[in-house]
């Protein structure tokens, strides 16, 4: 009996390149709407053209890069405790 | 009648019905108790007199319904999603620690609502027990230890708030003392805010299957509720709040294990409730409450689908799974959903939810408030929503082809997914509950959306450029268990020198005594314990020696005649556990 073939979609190179235009693109687009779009700045700051992507960004950046830096000191085996 | 009670009595019987019954019997309880809650109306009743004290088992407003909703809910999908579960401790406990959960909530006074956080513990610790390995017996133990110490400065802080206002209802703390500040320890605990917070994370994950789904939903939440209740707008809890976000963050960025992973989440996701009870405006306190009753829903959701994940394959470190996609396409689904309601994207019910506390900082003008709050978002999306089902679903596909998990499973995570869907299209059904009243709120203006869909995106950016630096490694992180862990080896191995050479020689002398320490034992141990917890603070409020004296002599003597509550309801309980535990 033939077996029916596994959906495999996301390990083709082809498509992982296509998600990655795909997420690139988006990630793009979404810095259009603040030319146009009046935000009620509270703060100032965050009236800034692109305040909200470049947040995004830079926060979870400097979050990877501590929690990497973080990591070295506190992150041991897994049997440290038995 | 209180809720609490269905769930509570209903316990009682789930040893003595068979087969599949079971099962339907412990689905119907939740949904009589929403039912009941739904019927409620606002007052207070069901007073007991109890040693000169007025307790109130029942009291009824919105702030204690919308939390009696959502754990009725949370409870009925959960008891789904256990379907295929035949154990009785299991069913037991969840409905005991579930039912005194809605006992805290409903409790209109300090004494009985501390009655219900002791079943909590209790009955929560045998959740995780009964996943019978050697790990989940060390978490187990050491998780009550955590919440005994917890329960204590809660009941020390009880006793001196009575001791000082004469008064045991349960309403906003205005005085700031010894005795507010013990409450609000205790109840600090149990919202796992840092540095005790090291138990959530060292024991969900050890839980079993549907014990991690059960405990994710009460332990913090019945904590969330208290706080909003007892200390809106203490400032603490803001800074309290904004080092759980940012914390649980960077450590669940650490953590291998995908319910580790998870329970790090639920710090984070508490820490944004506890900032919006800190801020202490109608606006965040309701915020504080709506994510509460959305977190309940999708982080149960999220651990679910891990729960299958490690019920079908056995397997819970990412560095053991991914590539699942190809055949729990479902699970996935539901994961996923849950993954984007955490992450507050628009159209999910973390977005209607977790906007009115961002908001709420906001409008108080408080920046950096505000700024924690949009860094802590977007860095949810990095660990609980993309790192948990990336790894898991997807990643290095590592052979594993365990199938979709079983129906009722599904069942209960569709039923939770819809819910996350709902609430963030269509929110009004949940801010028509919300406790205080407030001006109209809607998270979706276009720049919100917006600025929303764009903090979010760019950090899925970040997560998959920063990839390589993400990759898991076969550890675990040290957190401030450490100190009871390793810290209590060290100490005792220091103790066990040093005290077994002098215990030798005075041994024969003391042995003698054994009969007399023993029985002083059984009749002051209780209030010994109670001691050692209240006399550093007696001292640090510098009260007199007489006065001291004076009070201890009280404590003893209350205690000798069972005057405190400690113990009394919690004996039975662990009785009835343990016996189902062992024979069960």
């Amino acid at each position: 009996m033939k077996q029916k073939k596994e959906f495999d979609f996301f390990d083709k190179p082809k498509n992982r390149k296509l998600l990655w235009i795909l997420l690139y693109a988006v990630c793009g687009l979404l810095f259009i709407p603040d030319f146009f779009i009046h935000r009620e700045a509270h703060f100032g700051i965050d009236g800034i053209w692109g305040f909200y992507p470049i947040l995004g960004f830079v926060a979870c950046t400097v979050l990877i890069l501590f929690s990497k830096l973080v990591g070295m000191v506190l992150k041991v085996k897994e049997n440290y405790y038995d | 009648m209180p809720p609490a009670v269905i769930l509570l009595v209903g316990a009682l019987f789930v040893p003595f019905i068979k087969g599949k019954a079971k099962n339907w019997f412990v689905i119907l309880l939740p949904v009589l108790a929403f039912y009941l809650i739904t019927q409620l109306e606002a007052g207070s009743s069901w007073h007991v007199h109890f040693f000169g004290f007025d307790l109130t088992f029942l009291r009824v407003d919105k702030l204690s319904k919308i939390f009696g909703y959502i754990f009725t809910i949370n409870a009925f999908a959960a008891f789904i999603y256990a379907f295929y579960l035949k154990d009785n401790t299991q069913h037991v406990a969840a409905l005991l620690y579930i039912g005194s959960a809605l006992g805290v909530v409903f409790s209109g006074d300090l004494i009985a609502l501390y009655f219900f956080w002791e079943i909590m513990a209790v009955a929560s610790t045998f959740l995780i027990l009964t996943r019978k390995t050697k790990k989940s017996l060390g978490a187990g133990y050491r998780y009550i230890l955590v919440h005994v110490f917890g329960g204590l400065c809660f009941l020390a802080g009880i006793v001196f708030y009575i001791n000082s206002t004469g008064s045991i209802e349960f309403t906003a703390m205005t005085d700031r003392n010894i005795a507010t500040y013990l409450i609000l320890i205790g109840m600090l605990v149990n919202a796992a805010a840092p540095p005790l917070s090291a138990w959530l994370p060292d024991a969900y994950p050890e839980a079993t299957v549907t014990g991690g789904v059960i405990l994710s939903a009460y332990t913090t939440k019945t904590a969330v509720y208290t706080l909003i209740r007892g200390f809106p707008g203490w400032e603490v809890l803001i800074v309290i709040g904004c080092i759980m976000t940012l914390y649980g963050i960077i450590y669940a960025l650490m953590e291998n294990d995908m319910r580790r992973i998870l329970a790090y989440s639920i710090i984070n996701q508490v820490g944004f409730m506890i900032t919006g009870v800190g801020i202490g405006t109608a606006m965040s306190l309701n915020g504080a409450a709506a994510h509460a009753f959305a977190h309940i829903i999708y982080k149960a959701l999220l651990w679910m689908s891990a729960g299958s994940v490690l019920y079908m394959t056995g397997k819970s470190k990412c560095t053991d799974l991914g590539g699942l996609y190809k055949t729990m396409p479902l699970t996935l689904i539901f994961g996923g959903i849950g993954a984007l309601a955490i992450s507050a994207f628009p159209l999910t019910s973390g977005f209607t939810s977790k906007s009115l506390i961002i908001d709420g900082s906001m409008h108080q003008h408080l920046f950096w408030v505000w700024l924690i709050l949009e860094i802590a978002s977007a860095g949810v999306f990095l660990h609980a929503g993309i790192k948990f089902p990336y790894f898991v679903f997807f990643a290095k596909d590592k052979g594993l082809r365990p199938g979709e998990t079983n129906k009722s499973m599904l069942i209960a995570m569709g039923f939770m997914s819809f819910l996350c869907i709902f609430l963030g299209v269509y929110p009004k059904p949940l801010y028509d509950i919300l406790p205080y009243p407030m001006e109209h709120f809607s998270a979706y203006s276009a720049s919100h959306v917006v600025s929303q869909l764009q903090l979010l995106m760019l950090s899925a950016l970040v997560f998959f450029l920063f990839l390589k630096l993400l990759k898991r490694t076969e550890t675990i992180s040290i957190d401030t268990d450490w100190f009871y862990r390793k810290g209590g080896k060290i100490f005792y191995r220091v103790m066990d020198v040093s005290l077994n050479s002098i215990n030798a020689i005075t041994d024969k002398i003391f042995i003698k005594q054994l009969t007399g320490a023993l029985i002083s034992f059984a009749k002051d141990g209780p209030a010994n314990l109670f001691m050692m917890v209240a006399y550093p603070f007696w001292l640090i409020s510098g009260r007199k020696a007489d006065q001291i004296a004076l009070k201890k002599a009280k404590i003893y003597k209350n205690v000798k005649i069972s005057a405190m509550p400690v113990g009394i309801v919690a004996v039975p309980v662990i009785l009835y556990l343990t016996l189902l535990f062992l024979f069960g």
